[in-house]
């Protein structure tokens, strides 16, 4: 419901974002985002990760899949046993789990990306086409989407997978196929809201074809609640990539991925905290980081609270 | 009201189409056919393949196994489990207390304690406490949860050693199932520390599951409880002089409610949801481990039959939190939809 709201306040000053161009409206955007102390702690820390996972070959210190057999279960260097060639131990095959963790971040973020690309771009078309043209296709889209979100998101990715096979690919298409309702949804109502704007029809009475009037005067009007959602889900997208992995239907060992790597650790869960301890909180932290830059990013995009 | 029920139920009718479409479907995107799919390793001659396809329908045309399959529903008949030869609706039945008794416990930690913290945050907007408070929901929000129960593992079965790892009750204990709850059935059979056993089962489970409903519901009843703080009667209320107490607890708790129900009913999903992983991770015998346990048993007709059940029971929630929403609040009774 806040969402839509959120498309209404969005849509009643299009103008606004154009006055100074791209730049002005991203200047405009940091004015508001940076007042946001916690926003631009978590932009901090979600760029710290991206320069982890881009750099994850120059900076860990193994190899992600190198097993050390002298080093089995070694706990982390400041507990009693540990060493300083692995910074945070290594798990029951002798690899070094600094090295997995940052190797994992290029496959949460990875999934985060292309779940997020996926279900927003087919998302956005089914949306605007949807509101856009109306009558009987658009109630046949809906009711399917209701269909959809009718089952809870992760056991309904749960069995695409069952259907597609166990696989990290497979599981990126299966959240995607699950979130992108939402996307259809938000753009659907921002495109009523702006259907019958004067813009709108200035536009098409110039002759606009209907494929321009959607993607080029419609939706730039409608990103604000996308921009949002996007953030949002792509949180989601690593937390069910995650869940997926640690219910043995996600990533397949020996991916080092944070929720199958999870997975490989809860035999030893009593044994060595630190196999359990490290992959949940990099998960967690992804996460939160996402998070909180989303508030931030609902708060700058808003134009409610802005006036306020 | 009346009106508005049937309104609302007529509503239902396209989606509860859909949804038995699209378990019906489920079954059909597998690859091979479902006879090659029950067969499993052992294999078929070509003879007993054709034979076992007209047995069960397989060959008429897809629109009349659909009516079968939709007759069948309303039959209570979900089909047969692969693996354990039983009706599918009978095991879900047996195993779906279990996962009700867990998700209840969860929705009601998750508001006795999110109501009250966020009606304090919000009356005391931008002290220590909202922002520790906001804060703290912010990582429950954030939290993969099958990390935080095998964390709750290690530190209270573990290191403290104060709860069972696994199960719904000790295996000390044995009685026959009554209401299907444990707390219940368990201080029924009247063994001496049956109850406690069966609480002390259900605490970390009961945490696990409830902390991202915990956290939605404390930030949504503070930020309703800010709009609601913020009108003019409340402020009319406060001018009459009528106590602190009085003003939050009457004028405007109440009026907050009404988005925090629609909240808490969308958080049944969620539960269902978060049973999946809590189940699993808990050994819980309820229906989110039969579910993960069917799917890589390739059980499918218990996949297709819980499936269809657990969207059956959102959609009837979903209802029931509408409904309410409209006992609550005449504007919505009465809109035209």
């Amino acid at each position: 419901m806040t969402s839509i709201d959120q498309d209404a306040a969005a849509a009643t000053d299009p103008i606004d974002a154009r006055e100074g161009g791209l730049k002005g409206a991203l200047r405009e955007f940091w004015f508001y985002f940076r007042e946001n102390t916690g926003a631009v702690a978590g932009l901090w820390v979600f760029l710290f990760i991206v320069a982890l996972a881009l750099l994850a070959d120059i900076v860990a210190p193994h190899g992600p899949t190198e097993q050390y057999r002298d080093a089995l279960l070694t706990p982390p260097v400041w507990q009693e046993g540990g060493e300083w060639r692995f910074l945070l131990g290594t798990d029951a095959v002798g690899r070094d789990m600094l090295s997995r963790l940052i190797h994992g971040a290029r496959f949460s973020l990875f999934v985060g990306c292309i779940v997020v690309s996926l279900s927003l771009a087919v998302g956005v078309t089914i949306g605007l086409v949807s509101g856009f043209l109306g009558g009987a296709i658009d109630t046949v889209v809906m009711r399917m989407m209701d269909v959809i979100l009718a089952f809870p998101s992760l056991l309904l990715a749960l069995t695409l997978v069952a259907i597609l096979g166990p696989s990290l690919t497979n599981a990126m298409i299966a959240i995607a196929i699950v979130q992108q309702p939402h996307y259809v949804r938000l753009t659907r109502a921002a495109v009523l809201g702006e259907k019958g704007k004067d813009y709108v029809t200035a536009a098409r009475v110039a002759g606009v074809g209907p494929a321009r009037l959607m993607f080029r005067t419609i939706l730039p009007n409608c990103a604000a609640p996308l921009i949002v959602q996007a953030a949002l889900s792509f949180s989601t997208a690593i937390l069910d990539a995650a869940a997926l992995g640690f219910l043995g239907l996600g990533a397949q060992p020996p991916t080092p991925e944070w929720g199958t790597m999870l997975a490989e650790a809860r035999e030893f869960i009593l044994r060595a905290w630190w196999v359990v301890t490290f992959p949940g909180l990099a998960i967690l932290i992804t996460v939160l980081a996402i998070n909180l830059m989303g508030d931030g990013l609902r708060d700058a995009l808003d134009p409610k609270l802005k006036r306020s | 009201m009346f009106v508005f029920f049937l309104r609302r139920l007529g509503l239902l009718i396209p989606t509860f189409i859909g949804v038995t479409i699209a378990s019906f479907g489920f079954i059909r995107l597998l690859p091979g056919d479902p006879v090659l799919l029950m067969a499993g390793e052992r294999g078929l001659t070509p003879e007993r393949h054709a034979e076992l396809l007209k047995q069960f329908g397989f060959d008429r045309p897809l629109y009349e196994q659909y009516f079968d399959y939709l007759i069948g529903l309303f039959q209570g008949d979900l089909g047969q489990s692969l693996v354990t030869k039983k009706p599918v609706i009978s095991e879900f039945l047996t195993l779906f207390p279990a996962t009700f008794e867990l998700s209840l416990c969860a929705i009601v930690f998750a508001m006795a304690l999110g109501l009250p913290a966020g009606v304090i945050a919000a009356v005391r907007r931008g002290s220590a406490f909202d922002h520790t408070l906001m804060g703290t929901a912010l990582v429950g929000y954030s939290m993969p949860i099958f990390w935080w129960g095998l964390l709750l593992i290690i530190l209270f079965s573990g290191i403290l050693q104060w709860t069972p790892v696994s199960g719904r009750i000790s295996l000390l204990y044995f009685f026959e199932p009554v209401t299907g709850f444990m707390l219940i059935d368990s201080l029924l059979s009247g063994q001496k520390g049956a109850f406690a056993s069966a609480l002390s089962h259900l605490i970390l489970p009961t945490i696990v599951l409830g902390t991202i409903p915990l956290a939605v519901i404390a930030r949504q009843t503070r930020s309703a409880m800010l709009e609601v703080l913020s009108e003019d009667y409340v402020r009319t209320a406060r001018a009459k002089g009528l106590s602190p107490i009085r003003v939050i607890g009457l004028h405007a708790f109440r009026n907050a409610l009404i988005p925090v129900i629609t909240t808490i009913g969308l958080q049944v999903g969620v539960l269902l949801a978060g049973a999946i992983l809590t189940e699993t991770i808990f050994s819980w015998p309820g229906v989110g481990k039969w579910l993960v346990d069917s799917i890589s048993r390739r059980d499918y007709p218990a996949v297709q039959g819980g499936l269809l059940m657990v969207a059956l029971i959102i959609m009837v929630v979903n209802l029931i939190v509408d409904l309410l929403y409209g006992l609550i609040n005449p504007r919505i009774r009465h809109a035209k939809l």
